[in-house]
């Protein structure tokens, strides 16, 4: 506990975009196979520093086969409501899960360069006091730290829906259950809210099956991916209304519900839509009668290839999907970066409309049949995938892995973590940063980005940036 | 000497509102979001409103147990040893157990009212005012309620019932004029970077102060004020 509260907790999100800017970056690792280790890499973003744009610090764990994928703080901005009672926590944790173990590490980062592991949850704790399994998206919020499964109980965790758990925010103790009423939710993938204004959104990507050895392309074919997004009551803990994008509509994945409190709209990733493979963006919000609703705002269209080119999964297809995977919301709301992990397209699209997005820029980097160079010269594997911006906006740095299984299916020949910058002039100019490019090391697969301080898919404000 | 008493105690019964309504921890910064999340000025006024209603019905739903219990019991002296004694271990209650009540993040951030209350009654505001309460009532009320007659009585337990309204009035708007002043300071000049900049983490100093108050009450029951 401080005496004050942690100086990277910032009342409104223009507050945190004009502060300080980050020092490091922790980037997740993941072992090239489930028989190797994974990790949290530490680098280096000190202007002028001699090591900048380098690993300066790993932490390796000692156990394998856990699968690292998303992860975020104990603690974040929410904690200078009054309301949250925890004005005196540290940002100093990464709660970090695997979803194929379900084993959960929690990371001392207080000290960047001597980042090391604070404790570790066994599988059986998850399984024993949630019966879910499979967890994935961390966000610190009202009653500690909220986690999102992917699976239920059993072994395939198919016995049961996937929902959320709540974590004690000081002890990393699990407490349990948050739903009351999940109503029609039965599969999950990310989640976000908007504090004041008391909501919740989740989403779906599909259970266990049919994600732990590869997409399953039947599945994929007749819509058996997740297709719907969940609106809570959030305090209530009660799923107020279901949204059907349409079962073509197949993985609605990364929510991004506006930064600014005031707003009741935010922003929904689609993969792919089966009937033309196109990637989509639906934008939601809430209306006047307080029903929520939903349009598509954005599609991205699928690239011709002969399939000689093509991974088997695609041949069929003679084209290349964009592969919507990640998608990130900067803290002033404007602009929308879109990860087209297919394609090896990074999108920028202007939303200061929601729902009439502009493509504003787009910079191409690897991806599937195509493989763009680095303006350094070399190799981007795979595509775009997890991106993450800095507070103020001006950076946006982006890795490559998705999952070990999916990244073997559609890039089979390629291996390799790599994790690059992009600039953002004032004027919204977006272009790769030649000289930031960070490899990393032989066997490792390079996943999420969080940055020192928070950045844009963390924290979640109680103050509008008025 | 007893007007000096008495008028220290009438000061405690403020300064105590002012500590309590500067603390961000007591809501104020919440009122400030309310203008600003509801773009009219009204809201802020209607928040702190909530608040000092619910902190008010706190006070007084600790402190009219107490009134009625020194009009029908009539061991004065233990009563007001053994409030002392209650409020000194809620004091070593919060300085060992550091864990904020997980009920009160299960409130509707609209509900203020309800918070206040529940906040105060979780941090052992109310019971801070008891043992100064029980010192005013013994300073306007010497003597303890047996010796007196039926009738005299009656008017004394109404007489320490309007006391706690009003120790509970004047300690809610004492708090809601420091609140209200800080919330209204940062909307209009200073800015929403003061919210993290003023807060100050007072847990120790809290649970200190209910230790200190209890003390008093317990020294104050046997030395006759």
């Amino acid at each position: 506990m401080n005496l004050r509260p942690d100086p990277t907790f910032h009342a409104s999100p223009k507050l945190a975009m004009e502060a300080p800017v980050e020092n490091f970056a922790f980037t997740i690792m993941l072992g090239k196979n489930a028989d190797q280790h994974d990790g949290l890499a530490v680098i280096d973003l000190r202007a002028g520093s001699d090591t900048y744009g380098q690993i300066v610090h790993t932490v390796m764990t000692p156990t394998t086969g856990d699968e690292f994928h998303h992860f975020g703080w104990n603690a974040c901005s929410s904690s200078l409501s009054p309301l949250s009672g925890h004005a005196f926590l540290e940002r100093r944790y990464l709660i970090v899960p695997g979803i194929r173990s379900s084993r959960i590490y929690i990371f001392d980062v207080k000290s960047p360069l001597e980042s090391k592991i604070h404790k570790i949850i066994e599988p059986e704790e998850v399984f024993a006091k949630t019966g879910y399994s499979r967890p994935h998206t961390i966000h610190c919020g009202p009653e500690g730290i909220y986690v999102s499964t992917l699976g239920g109980a059993g072994p395939d965790g198919t016995d049961g829906p996937p929902g959320i758990f709540i974590m004690d925010c000081e002890s990393f103790e699990i407490i349990g259950r948050y739903e009351m009423d999940r109503g029609k939710q039965n599969k999950h993938y990310d989640f976000w809210w908007n504090l004041p204004q008391d909501y919740m959104v989740s989403s779906e990507w599909g259970l266990p099956p049919q994600f732990e050895n590869g997409v399953v392309p039947e599945d994929l074919l007749s819509n058996k991916y997740g297709h719907s997004i969940h609106f809570w009551d959030l305090r209530a803990r009660k799923n107020i209304q279901t949204m059907d994008f349409g079962e073509n509509y197949q993985m609605a994945l990364e929510i991004r519900p506006a930064h600014d409190p005031t707003k009741s709209y935010g922003f929904c990733g689609v993969v792919v839509d089966t009937t033309n493979l196109q990637g989509a963006i639906f934008t939601w919000w809430r209306d006047d009668d307080g029903k929520w609703q939903s349009k598509k705002t954005i599609t991205i269209d699928p690239r011709p290839e002969d399939p000689e080119n093509l991974p088997e999964l695609l041949k069929g297809f003679s084209a290349v999907p964009p592969l919507v995977t990640d998608i990130d919301l900067s803290l002033d709301d404007k602009y929308l970066y879109v990860a087209c992990w297919g394609l090896g397209e990074m999108h920028q699209y202007d939303v200061s409309d929601p729902l009439n997005p502009v493509l504003n820029g787009k910079v191409e980097l690897g991806g599937i049949a195509r493989e763009t160079k680095h303006p350094n010269g070399k190799d981007f594997v795979y595509g775009p995938q997890m991106v993450e911006i800095s507070r103020d906006g001006k950076r946006v740095f982006w890795t490559n892995s998705l999952y070990s299984t999916w990244d073997n299916q559609f890039y089979p020949h390629q291996e390799g973590g790599q994790m690059v910058m992009a600039n953002v002039g004032d004027d919204g100019s977006f272009e790769l940063d030649p000289d930031f490019y960070v490899n990393f090391p032989e066997g490792t697969r390079a996943h999420q980005i969080r940055l020192e301080g928070g950045d844009c898919s963390t924290d979640s404000f109680c103050y509008p940036s008025v | 000497m007893e007007d000096v008493s008495l008028a220290a105690l009438w000061w405690a019964v403020i300064f105590s509102g002012f500590y309590h309504g500067i603390n961000p921890g007591m809501g104020w910064p919440l009122a400030v979001s309310a203008a600003l999340m509801e773009r009219r000025p009204w809201a802020m006024a209607k928040a702190l409103g909530m608040l000092a209603l619910g902190h008010f019905l706190a006070m007084i739903g600790i402190l009219l147990p107490f009134s009625l219990m020194i009009f029908l019991v009539e061991r004065e002296t233990e009563i007001r040893f053994g409030a002392g004694l209650i409020v000194v271990t809620m004091g070593v209650y919060l300085l060992i157990n550091r864990k904020h009540p997980k009920i009160l993040a299960r409130i509707h951030p609209a509900r203020l009212a309800l918070w206040s209350f529940l906040a105060a009654m979780a941090h052992g505001a109310g019971l801070m005012l008891v043992p100064i309460y029980l010192g005013i009532c013994g300073l306007l009320e010497p003597g303890n309620v047996a010796a007196s007659g039926h009738a005299a009585a009656q008017s004394l337990m109404s007489n320490d019932i309007l006391t706690a309204l009003t120790v509970a009035t004047v300690h809610t708007l004492a708090m809601t004029v420091a609140g209200s002043l800080s919330a209204v300071i940062v909307y209009h000049w200073l800015g929403l970077k003061f919210i993290s900049r003023s807060w100050f983490n007072l847990d120790t100093a809290w649970a200190v102060s209910l230790i200190l108050v209890g003390m008093f009450g317990m020294w104050s029951a046997y030395s006759g004020h």
